[in-house]
């Protein structure tokens, strides 16, 4: 009898396992999203010149305080996904949101052209070239957002571009509770 | 027309695969010798269809037919011939196509090769292929059709991945699937023989080279994988314990265990039970390697693109295959008869604790990868499970497995004279240890380098000393060696090169682990930089067109002592297709040593990042995979094996005397 409860043991634990499976497909769930360590905190340190050739300022830790919601988007121009999403920002800017800007990585020349054909839809650009701040946000690719709320603190962090369906289930949501909270 | 006829072929294939998945499986319960003959034509007519399928596509890719859809998502003109071909398993839809070709290759094998196989055997071997079969190629057919259309043609494609246009990488998934449907066949064999309730010592002779065939190229098929991740993704590392690396891992573990207990049923009749539960366990791990891959269930940086429908199909093939085969053995191994007795040391006690060893890394390398998902199915939040985990659990268990490795050849079988043996390996020993405690007295912080070195040191010389005993080195005549040493079966020699190649690679590990030493510089060209007793030159960069890319190409001046040995090129290559910038790493490869130098992005006034690797030892990593896969080719080539297994015995009596 012993041997045979034995034998049992494989299938019982691959049914659990299978379970785990089962459970992970159907989940409504983004294995891709990472958590950010800086929810619930205050952005990093950091103070970005504005790059060359640009016409607004630059962007430090500073300029996220007091101001109410912030969205900070990290991007380059080398950045193909940063493309597809630029008429998400711009639609966030047109409706009144204070959208800034990291510019990652870039060559001035680049981001001025760049600009130039899709629009600014940034208050200010801090330009990041040696990817410093990129770290201290601990970005694993561009484009990245963060809300930030009036008080500094990091509420929202978005890998990837945002697509509009992510706009509509993710970024407005999370804009609209930080409004009625009052920034 | 061309992708059409593809379609057309792998619809056949599935109706081929149907008939091959009864027929045959029916004629054998029946014993029916009519039914049972569909068996052959059948493989043969699925290799072919399938065959033709995967001929069509790789035509639409070759000629860049743009109105196949996923020709489109993953070629372009301009790119060179051979990555053409490679991108034709370089997405999901292809890779599953190949998938299905190696099974259908190997099960024409078995359909040609096999004809020393009992009829009934042979016949249910084959029915089993034909499930497999059906599972995979209505997966294709429903769920990712490879010869989907698109309307209108766009001008050209959008290119594949810049960091797969390597022809390392280009054989890497090839070798793989041909190690894991390889295990298909020893899963084949295993239900065969629970299906007609008896394994014996011919049984395991049968499945001993399907099963070494494929751990041959799962073996290489790793071995290329980590190494272009050591040379492409200019991290300087070979491998980083990625869910999709560990699932092409717990496999080989799993090979490796099952490639030796099927030695003990083979000599010694005995571990019968065992051997079935490891070929279902190997073929499942496999398959889970591919769940887990196309379902986008936990992140890797080589996941396919997610699609839930795909992953609910795999996960349906998975819990069919493996879940049905669990409970046929749950209810059909009790009747399997228990075999030939042993003492505790002895060969088979050695193997039995290499299994344990071997499962239980595994199992380990399991939970690590499935870990993320059980965290957070409790609501635990997203975890991720990296190299201090499995350098805490799975490599510690790597230790007494290398040790026993060392001792098990020379046990004899049944019942063995430890203190005997280890008296013949004192030579080992000591070589491990002054090697060890030299190795701690050159670095006293690297107790662990030195432990291990030690260790592969005592696998290496005891592999000698195992040879050199069976052929009676400085004990008899020079020439009654030589004639020993060539009359010693090529299974032999397998033994000795997989294990020696063993000892090697872990010297490499230890090398590139431990004392690897990194540097990271601005320089401007004519400045230097050090790394360890290295200096290293910067002369510039200058630009240049490649084929389907822009390349920045720097030559860098490696000077050792003050004299120049070398020159190093690392590149930056911009794919305008995809948009995308990739490295190209420069490495000076010598017997002891790399140097791997990478040019990172230049801040635009002349003066680039180069990040530059010193890695000892690590030549070693490929040169003990290649001394590994030597030595299955060899076991592979013995005469044993080639000869085909014995008839079945009518009594089990007559075995025991003649293998004992």
């Amino acid at each position: 009898m012993g041997r045979r409860l034995l034998l049992l043991v494989p299938i019982a634990v691959f049914a659990a396992v299978g379970g785990f499976f089962l459970w992970g497909l159907l989940a409504d769930r983004d294995p891709s999203a990472i958590p950010s360590m800086l929810i619930d905190r205050p952005a990093p340190d950091f103070a970005l010149a504005p790059p060359p050739g640009v016409d607004v300022p630059g962007l430090t830790s500073e300029d996220l305080k007091g101001n109410g919601v912030t969205i900070v988007n990290i991007f380059a121009s080398w950045c193909l996904p940063c493309r597809i999403e630029h008429p998400v920002l711009e639609g966030l800017s047109s409706a009144g949101n204070r959208v800034v800007g990291i510019d990652y990585k870039d060559k001035p020349a680049d981001l001025q052209a760049y600009l130039r054909e899709l629009g600014n839809p940034y208050q200010r650009i801090g330009g990041d070239q040696n990817g410093r701040a990129g770290i201290d946000w601990g970005i694993s690719g561009v484009p990245e957002t963060f809300i930030v709320d009036g008080q500094g603190k990091v509420r929202y962090r978005h890998v990837g571009p945002i697509n509009p369906g992510d706009l509509e289930g993710r970024i407005q949501p999370v804009l609209d509770a930080l409004k009625r909270a009052g920034g | 027309m061309i992708p059409e006829l593809g379609h057309y072929a792998l619809i056949l294939a599935l109706l081929v695969a149907l008939v091959q998945g009864s027929l045959p499986v029916i004629g054998a319960a029946r014993n029916d010798p009519a039914l049972m003959a569909t068996a052959v034509p059948a493989a043969l007519a699925q290799l072919i269809t399938i065959g033709l399928a995967f001929l069509a596509l790789t035509w639409s890719y070759v000629v860049s037919d743009f109105t196949v859809l996923n020709v489109v998502e993953n070629s372009h003109s301009a790119k060179p011939l051979i990555y053409k071909i490679a991108g034709v398993w370089g997405n999901h839809e292809g890779s599953l196509l190949l998938w299905v070709l190696i099974l259908a290759v190997f099960g024409a094998g078995v359909a040609l090769f096999g004809g020393n196989l009992p009829e009934r055997l042979r016949a249910r071997v084959i029915g089993v292929q034909g499930w497999i079969a059906i599972g995979f190629l209505s997966f294709s057919l429903f769920t990712s059709n490879p010869f989907a259309r698109v309307f209108p043609p766009p001008p050209d494609g959008q290119d594949l991945n810049p960091l797969l246009q390597d022809i390392g990488l280009a054989f890497h998934p090839p070798m793989l699937y041909l190690g894991y449907v390889g295990f298909s066949i020893a899963f084949a064999f295993a239900i065969a023989a629970l299906l007609e309730g008896r394994v014996d010592a011919a049984w395991a002779r049968w499945v001993r080279p399907w099963t070494l065939a494929a751990w041959i190229c799962l073996t290489a098929g790793i071995a290329l994988g980590s190494r272009w991740a050591y040379y492409e993704l200019g991290w300087g590392g070979w491998w980083f314990w990625d869910p999709v690396e560990n699932v092409s891992f717990m496999p080989w573990l799993m090979g490796t265990a099952l490639l030796h207990s099927a030695i003990v049923v083979e000599k010694r009749d005995a571990l019968k039970v065992w051997t079935i539960l490891l070929a279902i366990l190997t073929f499942g791990l496999s398959l889970l390697g591919t769940f887990i891959v196309r379902s986008g269930l936990l992140t890797s940086v080589h996941a396919f693109a997610v699609d839930p429908a795909r992953g609910l199909y795999v996960l349906a093939l998975l819990g069919i295959a493996v879940g049905g085969s669990l409970l046929l053995y749950a209810v059909r191994a009790p009747a399997l008869k228990a075999g030939g007795l042993f003492a505790p040391v002895s060969r088979e006690g050695a193997l039995v604790l290499n299994n344990l060893l071997l499962a239980t890394g595994a199992g380990t390398v399991l939970l690590g990868t499935l870990y993320p998902l059980f965290v957070e199915a409790f609501g635990g939040g997203r975890v991720s499970v990296g190299a201090p985990f499995f350098n805490l659990t799975f490599v510690p268990l790597m230790l007494p497995l290398v040790a026993i490795m060392a001792v098990g050849p020379l046990l004899a079988w049944k019942r063995a004279d430890l203190a005997g043996v280890l008296g013949r390996l004192k030579l080992a020993f000591l070589l491990a240890v002054a090697v060890g405690v030299g190795a701690f007295w050159a670095e006293r912080a690297q107790i662990m380098a030195a432990l291990f070195l030690a260790f592969a040191v005592w696998l290496f010389v005891g592999t000698l000393v195992e040879w050199a005993e069976r052929v009676r080195l400085l004990r008899a005549p020079l020439r009654d060696v030589w004639t020993r040493a060539r009359g010693l079966p090529r299974a032999a020699y397998g033994m000795s090169f997989a294990h020696a190649g063993l000892a090697i690679v872990v010297a490499g590990m230890v090398g590139s682990t431990a004392w690897k030493s990194e540097a990271t510089a601005l320089l401007a060209a004519g400045q230097s930089m050090t790394l360890g007793d290295y200096t290293l030159r910067f002369e510039g960069v200058e630009s240049a067109p490649g084929s389907n890319y822009q390349s920045d190409r720097a030559t860098v001046v490696l000077l050792l002592d003050g004299r120049e040995i070398g020159e190093l090129h690392p590149e930056r290559r911009f794919y305008p297709v995809q948009g995308t910038p990739t490295s190209e790493t420069a490495i000076r490869t010598t017997f002891l040593d790399d140097v791997y130098v990478v040019l990172e992005e230049g801040e635009g006034r002349g003066r680039w990042t180069l990040r530059a690797y010193h890695e000892p030892l690590v030549p070693w990593l490929w040169l003990g995979a290649a001394a590994m896969v030597l030595g299955g080719l060899l076991s592979l080539s013995d005469r044993r094996l080639r000869v085909g297994a014995p008839r079945r015995a009518r009594a089990g009596s007559a075995l025991a005397a003649r293998t004992a």
